[in-house]
């Protein structure tokens, strides 16, 4: 842009071609083309800058002045921090910070075990290893809402298939969803049973990434496979470990869509977690209440992953 | 709030409908174009001249809504031939909501709409978009006990459509007559009654919190024993002063709300059941008894539905037992219309006597109508019947929520608590009185 006008002079004087072009011309000349060159290739992310501009930067720092009103849609009127207040003073908010980091904890946790396992398994030398990692990811690929459903359905306890097997070795299951004490677990498990593809895709990546002479060189010292587990896939797959923890446990905190088509937070407050909250004040019509909370959403969220994507950077490195 | 109320207050439509799973199927086009269309035909077959009045009427999509509203319009047309309909759809819940205060504010509202009645009314500026009909000849028809829920700073701005519902217990009677009870005049009735059906192997009572909004009627129900021992509580309520938690006859309602978990009156799995699952239950006589709207009969053939019948959630004293009313929704005119005076004559058609009895074959009822000079065929369902008993003999109030803009949107998760046995009676009255005091200072009303 800046470099517009001197381009626009450096014209005119080739045009007059008269003795009046000087060295100083020359020399501005010079340096614009020097910017151009520099910048011309930036000019290539302007569109995706543009919409990302547009779609999240704005509306981004627009909620944080519509989350200190109270805001109708049509009128919003300043009201301070009262929203953070009432945010804060909120019920059920301490219950569902407790739910949310379980449900984080747990899904990152059993994706991390699982997938790490099944990752093992797959890149074993099978005969059917394309389906089986076919299937693992297959889950990954369904709509949450669809799987929220179906999952509703499977966990019904009068006629539900999960409840119909238990009933076939004795076993008289619970109301799984319907019961406020086995609520959030069992939407928990079923966010792994869709995640867990996911990690183990990583993890099949990292593993496949370690040279094939640790393991020959754990051959020739006598080790067996769980050595070869424990001192070489382990340390050396750690990256991807990192990996699957950052992505997840975000994934966790701000889960919502599952939550919500399996049991609405229910039932009462069982399984709200923050975003539930937030998304029952939305749905209420307190937009600045429920922006609020977003706002303080955003901020827990980077309070918890930066530092955390910090220091397992750092160990990465480390090692 | 909005989500909470109207999912209560629409469930005449919107329960029946999704059970249906109708309530999708008609876009705003393709259901004004039969209304459209009739209207083409008898302009061509009458060749009058072109002083033709075509009027708009906005309608919400649910298919017992627009099935009723059609009629409406094909018998209209048919009287007034100078005068044509053409039908839209909206949606219900808060997108209906929302598409109303647009039209509303944009001057591109229909020059008829229908919508709910009561506080969401309230939301609307009624002085400065809905035209007048205070002592208007429109509703020379309208039983005056409707007006309450249609006034606005003392004008009244709506004419009816459709039924009132009764909120409180829908039972089996044969189930009743096996077990060898009667209807209950009072709680402590009710409790012994559940004793004797819990010995006969019957659930007393069917709890369907999958659809959440069900968990609410205990407390909203029970309105009418309220309002009998407190008659000023609305007020009260709405002006800060009285609370649930500290007026013992609200607090019954939560009281009664945490009975059945705490006495093992409920169906197993009752946090997972829907409402069409619990339909089933109730018809099938697996449940004797079930706190809800009397609306849910709609969606059952007759046989099945009047195996049922109606009762309010029993009080304490069997002298004042009544039950809780939800009051039909209302006819509104935009004051932005062009056509007010053709309005007007239709709207009045639809709450006259002859309009309730094209109303009631195109859309059979669930409630009595609040039309002075219509009464209902004798083949009305049973449950009909119960709950214009109520009417008949003044033992009815409105839900709170005609009389009083304040309603937090967390009953029904709070209900939901206390009926799957996670808190207490108290402790949820105390919680929904500070969710009351959320919505009272996010809405920005006085006194709060």
């Amino acid at each position: 842009m800046e470099s517009g006008p001197s381009q626009a002079r450096t014209a005119g004087s080739r045009g007059d071609a008269g003795p009046g072009g000087s060295a100083l011309t020359h020399a501005r000349t010079a340096t614009a083309r020097k910017t151009y060159l520099k910048t011309y290739s930036y000019w290539f992310y302007a569109p995706a800058g543009l919409v990302y501009l547009v779609v999240f930067l704005v509306p981004t720092v627009m909620s944080f002045y519509f989350a200190f009103t109270r805001w109708d849609l049509f009128t919003a009127e300043w009201i301070g921090l009262d929203n953070f207040s009432q945010f804060f003073s909120e019920q059920q908010l301490v219950t569902s910070l407790w739910h949310t980091l379980f449900y984080a904890v747990f899904t990152s946790g059993a994706k991390v075990v699982l997938g790490m396992l099944f990752a093992v398994v797959l890149t074993s030398n099978m005969r059917i290893r394309g389906l089986l990692r076919s299937l693992v990811f297959f889950p990954v690929l369904v709509s949450t809402v669809a799987v929220g459903i179906t999952f509703g359905v499977l966990f019904q306890p009068d006629f539900g298939l999960v409840n119909t097997v238990l009933s076939w070795v004795g076993i008289s299951g619970p109301d799984w969803l319907g019961d406020p004490d086995t609520a959030l677990l069992s939407v928990a498990v079923v966010d792994v049973w869709k995640g867990v593809g996911l990690a183990t895709v990583i993890y099949i990546a990292g593993i496949m990434s370690i040279s094939r002479d640790y393991y020959e060189a754990v051959d020739c010292d006598g080790g067996g496979a769980w050595v070869k587990f424990r001192h070489i896939t382990l340390p050396l797959a750690r990256p991807a470990t990192f990996t699957v923890i950052l992505l997840s446990f975000i994934g966790g905190l701000r889960s919502f869509d599952l939550i919500w088509t399996m049991t609405g937070g229910g039932p009462g407050f069982a399984s709200d977690t923050i975003a539930s909250v937030i998304y029952k004040q939305y749905q209420a019509g307190f937009y600045g209440l429920s922006t609020a909370g977003n706002v303080v959403l955003f901020l827990l969220v980077s309070a918890i992953v930066f530092p955390l994507a910090f220091v397992l950077n750092r160990r990465e490195v480390d090692l | 709030m909005k989500t909470a109320r109207i999912r209560l207050a629409t469930v005449a439509t919107a329960a029946v409908a999704m059970v249906t799973l109708a309530a999708c199927a008609s876009s705003s086009s393709s259901s004004s174009a039969p209304a459209s269309a009739a209207g083409s035909d008898t302009s061509s077959s009458a060749a009058a001249p072109a002083a033709k009045t075509e009027l708009t009427l906005l309608v919400d999509n649910g298919e017992f809504t627009v099935k009723a509203a059609k009629a409406e319009i094909e018998a209209f047309q048919k009287a007034n031939p100078d005068i044509t309909i053409k039908m839209n759809t909206r949606p219900g819940g808060g997108d209906g909501d929302n598409l109303i205060k647009t039209k509303l504010a944009t001057g591109e509202m229909e020059d008829v709409f229908w919508y709910n009645s009561g506080s969401l009314l309230q939301a609307l500026k009624p002085d400065q978009n809905i035209v007048d009909l205070t002592g208007d000849a429109t509703l020379k028809d309208v039983d005056e006990s409707f007006l309450p829920v249609v006034t606005y700073k003392g004008k009244v701005y709506g004419a009816p459509w459709g039924t009132i519902m009764g909120g409180g217990i829908v039972y089996n009677k044969d189930v009743f007559a096996k077990a060898g009870i009667t209807v209950p005049k009072t709680w402590a009735e009710f409790e012994a009654n559940n004793d004797k059906l819990k010995a006969a192997g019957i659930t007393p009572v069917l709890g369907t919190l999958k659809d959440t909004w069900t968990s609410q009627l205990f407390v909203l129900g029970d309105y009418h024993n309220v309002a009998v021992a407190n008659p000023t509580f609305a007020d009260d309520y709405t002006a800060n002063k009285a609370k649930y938690a500290s007026t013992p006859a609200a607090l019954r309602g939560f009281e009664k709300t945490a009975e059945p978990a705490a006495k093992g009156w409920l169906n197993k799995g009752a946090g997972s059941t829907t409402v069409t699952q619990g339909t089933t239950l109730l018809v099938t006589g697996k449940a004797a008894q079930w706190p809800i709207l009397t609306a849910v009969v709609a969606s059952l053939p007759k046989d099945q539905a009047n195996k049922l019948g109606f009762f309010g959630i029993p009080g304490d004293d069997a002298a004042k037992a009544g039950a809780t009313v939800w009051s039909p929704a209302a006819q509104y005119i935009s004051a932005k219309s062009k056509n007010i005076d053709a309005a007007k004559k239709f709207v009045a058609f639809v709450a006259s006597p002859a309009g309730t009895d094209i109303f009631n074959t195109a859309s059979p009822a669930t409630g009595p109508y609040l039309i002075k000079g219509y009464t209902l065929p004798s083949d009305s369902l049973d449950i009909v019947k119960d709950l214009q008993a109520y009417v008949d003999a003044k033992a009815t109030t409105p839900a709170l929520e005609f009389l009083s803009p304040v309603k937090g949107p967390a009953l029904e998760q709070i209900t939901t608590a206390l009926e799957t046995g996670q808190s207490n009676a108290k402790d949820g009255a105390a919680q929904y009185d500070a969710d009351v005091t959320k919505q009272a200072k996010q809405l920005g009303l006085a006194g709060w």
